[in-house]
Parts: C-alpha cells; structure tokens; sequence
C-alpha cells in the first residue's frame, strides 16, 4: 500500500538509458564545442555577416562564445551595433563579401535551436552586454567525429579554392 | 587496327599487401586485446594468414589470451632493436598455422618506440600476411600514436556505457581523415537493454555514426575462454564465437548480416534488430 502511494505520488524516474544517452549527449556536445577554434571562427565569421546586412557593427568589437550551462550548452554572441541600414525589406539573397563566401555553412559542428532563440534577459543585465544585446542560442545538436572529419576536409578544400580565388583576384589569400 | 596486347594488371608485378587493421578504443579495459585474439584466430580460421602485434608495450596481454605466453622468446622491441629477427620473434600459434603473434615488451616503455621504425616493421609483416592486426593499448599517447602510424584502417571497439562512447568519439577525430573506421560494440546485454537500462546499439551509433562491423555480448563465455587461453571465436558451439566469426567474414569482405546476440539465461536467440532501440 504505501509503495503504492509511493509510485502515485512519485513517478518512476525515467529508464537509466534516457538519462545515459541525455548526458552523453551533452558531454559530447562541449567536447566538440571546445575542441575546434576554426569551427567558432567560421561561426563568428558567418554570424557578424548575417547580422550586417540587417544593422551595422562593429566587428572588432564582436565576441561569440558558448556557455555551458546545467541543461544545455549556448552560444552566446556580443556585437556592438554602430547604426541601423538604410532598408526596410530583407535582402532576397546573402550577399556575402569575398572572403566569406568561401565559408560553408555545412561545415558548422553546432546545430541550434531556432525556435527558442531568445534574447537572453540575463546577459542583458549585465552592463556592457546590454548595450551590446547579447543573444543567447541554446545548442541542440552535435555532429558525429565522422561527420566533422568529412566536413573539415570539405572545408579545407573550400579554403585553399577562395585563396586561389583571392589571389586571382589579386587580393592577399586568407590565413 | 593496332593489336591489343593483354597486359596483367599492374597488381601482378608488385606483391599484394595485407592490410594492416589497428583495434583501438580510447578507454581501458573495453575488449580491445580480447577482440583482437577473436577476431585474428576467427580470420586465420577462414584460411587468411594472420599476425598479431601486441603494440602495449609494457602492458604485455595478447598473449595470455591466447594461450601463447610460454613461447613468447622475443618482442616487438627486440626487432625494432635489431636484438633478435622477425622470424625469430613471430611465435606460431598452438592451433592455426595461420596465426603469428608478436609479443609487446613487458619491461618497456612506450615511448622506447621509435614510430619510423614501427611503421616499417608494419610495411614488412603486411609483405607477409594477409592480415596484420594491430592490438592498441588505452589512451591517445604516445603508445596509441605508434599503433596507428603503421595502420591504414581501423577498428574501434566501445561499450554501451556514457566514457567509452566518449572516448571512442575522441578516438575517431584523431584518426587520419581519409579513413573510415568501423565499429564493435562489446559487452552488450540485450536484457538491460530491453529493460531500458543500457544504452542500445542504435543509441550508441548514432552518436558514432560509423560503419558497423559487428555486436558482441557481454557474457561469462568470454572470460572463461581467456582463462584457459583459447579465443571464443574457435568454439563451434557458442552464439558469441560465432558473432566473432561473422566479424571476420565482414571484415575479409563477405556480405553478412549483423550477427545475432543471444540474450543471457533464457536460451533465446535474438535478433539484433529488436535490440536497436531499447525503450524510450
Ligand atoms: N564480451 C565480453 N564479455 C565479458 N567479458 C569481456 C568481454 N570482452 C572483454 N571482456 C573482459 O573485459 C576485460 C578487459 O578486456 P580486454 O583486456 O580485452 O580489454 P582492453 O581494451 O584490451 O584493455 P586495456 O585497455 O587494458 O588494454 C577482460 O577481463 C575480458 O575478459
Ligand atoms: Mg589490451
């Protein structure tokens, strides 16, 4: 009788497996998240992009790091916006500059969670962050070793066509 | 018209080159020396010729699992060393001609290993077998750099646990690009599983997300073969020999089907398909 007020009142916790694959899951994720500083590069990179063509920035002020946090990883961008574009529709196409098109997006180890993209109410307290608007994005999947190593030779193949490409061009190749 | 004069294919005039599989995993004590053993006598059973090289120097295993320890006269460093020749070192197995070992050294070090040489002495066993299976010690040192620098495939062997899973993903991102390494997962056990209490073959690859070569059990049979010194894969009768045997009929080529993977204590074979997914 008591064990089974015991079980109506709390539920069996759920099998050892969920939480055994839950905890992989973020142990891999910050794994992989701190083992490639290319990959948060390229990141960066993309996001300041896709944010220029909306406001102005300032990129050399712009931070992108991912903060782990007790159920989830995010990944937190700090851009000091300089002034506002000129254009009320979004552009139809990504009009990237140069030396980010040679940028893949396919090569990014992180997948997010667009939907509960949010401005992260507790950065905006902090003072620099809020005049920054820091955007906090959970980090909701992880891709397989084997998948970034067909990705990073992809990427290495992308980077050394844009030097050849810069250098036609007559623009010093990328790093 | 020119006359077309039929040339043997280019293969014909080079000797053909085993290929040179190091068994690796990250984490300790996962079955990569026992997968070795089985999978080796399973492939020299087959009718390959097959060596294995103990490369956990210091850690000597290989061969007392397979029964061998009292031939052991000379090691891997004593070749590398020039102290004794490959013929001299090479112990023959007691049941297969087939099968060679090369012992590690128990008295050294890993980092006694000159790499340049171990990739050589790797190049001269694959001019001699079919098959040169490389057994690699834990870790992603110096000893896990020495195996893997005379290989050019790869088998990673993990356990359905959270660290091994972790490891072997670690293990992967440091293995050269252009390979495609394949995977066993060992100590399985199908009732947990069923249960909901171990992480299933689908939960572990699709963290992995490579090819898989084969599941074995996590069963009794396994440690009492090591014990006696005669690897699983030799008994006719046992369901987990026979998933050793399947692995190396994949790995030489054969088109098989995942094995089955007996559930303990209930005399049921199951077929691995239900075994994929485990409750939610
Ligand atoms: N499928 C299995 N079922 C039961 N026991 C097993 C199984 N596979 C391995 N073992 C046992 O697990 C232990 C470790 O196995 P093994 O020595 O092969 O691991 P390893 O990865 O080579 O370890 P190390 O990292 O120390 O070299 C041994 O006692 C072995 O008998
Ligand atoms: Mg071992």
């Amino acid at each position: 009788m008591l064990d089974f007020l015991k079980t109506l009142f709390n539920p069996p916790p759920p099998p050892s497996s969920t939480t055994a694959k839950e905890r992989l899951r973020l142990v891999l994720l910050s794994d992989h998240l701190s083992l490639s500083p290319e990959t948060l590069a390229a990141l960066k990179a993309d996001l300041l992009a896709v944010i220029s063509r909306y406001v102005e920035i300032d990129s050399s002020h712009a931070d992108v790091t991912f903060e782990h946090r007790e159920n989830d990883v995010a990944v937190l961008a700090s851009i000091p916006i300089t002034g506002v574009r000129e254009r009320t529709q979004p552009p139809a196409q990504a009009t990237l500059p140069l030396e980010m098109s040679a940028i893949d997006t396919e090569t990014h180890a992180v997948q997010i969670d667009a939907g509960s993209e949010s401005v992260d109410t507790q950065a905006m307290n902090d003072t620099n962050a809020s005049e920054n608007g820091a955007t906090s994005t959970p980090v909701t999947g992880v891709v397989s070793a084997a998948t970034r190593r067909r990705r990073r030779k992809k990427a290495q193949n992308l980077a050394n066509r844009s030097n050849a490409n810069a250098q036609q061009l007559g623009k010093p190749a990328q790093a | 018209m020119e006359a077309r004069v039929e040339r043997e294919p280019a293969r014909a005039s080079a000797p053909p080159r085993g290929r040179a599989i190091v068994i690796t995993s990250g984490k300790g004590g996962v079955g990569k020396t026992t997968t070795t053993a089985n999978v080796g006598a399973a492939l020299a059973a087959l009718g390959h010729k097959v060596v294995l090289v103990d490369a956990d120097v210091g850690l000597r295993n290989l061969d007392v699992v397979l029964g061998l320890e009292s031939r052991v006269k000379f090691h891997l460093l004593d070749v590398l060393e020039e102290k004794a020749t490959l013929d001299e070192a090479l112990v023959r197995d007691k049941r297969s001609e087939n099968l060679s070992l090369l012992a590690a050294a128990q008295t050294r070090e890993k980092e006694d290993v000159v790499t340049a040489q171990m990739v050589a002495l790797m190049e001269r066993l694959r001019e001699r077998f079919e098959y040169v299976l490389i057994d690699c010690p834990a870790g992603i040192e110096m000893g896990f750099k020495n195996a893997i620098a005379g290989a050019d495939h790869a088998i990673v062997v993990c356990t359905p646990e959270v660290s091994a899973v972790r490891d072997a993903d670690r293990v992967v991102g440091l293995l050269p690009n252009d390979w495609r390494p394949q995977l066993i997962i060992n100590r399985l056990r199908p009732l947990l599983v069923k249960k909901g209490k171990m992480l299933s073959v689908d939960d572990v690859n699709g963290i992995l997300r490579l090819p898989l070569l084969g599941v074995i059990a996590d069963e009794p049979g396994v440690i009492v073969a090591t014990n006696r010194g005669e690897p699983l894969a030799l008994d006719a009768a046992s369901e987990t020999g026979a998933a050793y045997r399947a692995i190396a009929a994949k790995l030489a080529g054969a088109d098989i089907a995942a094995p089955s993977v007996r559930v303990p204590g209930t005399g049921f074979f199951s077929k691995l398909g239900s075994l994929f997914g485990g409750r939610a």
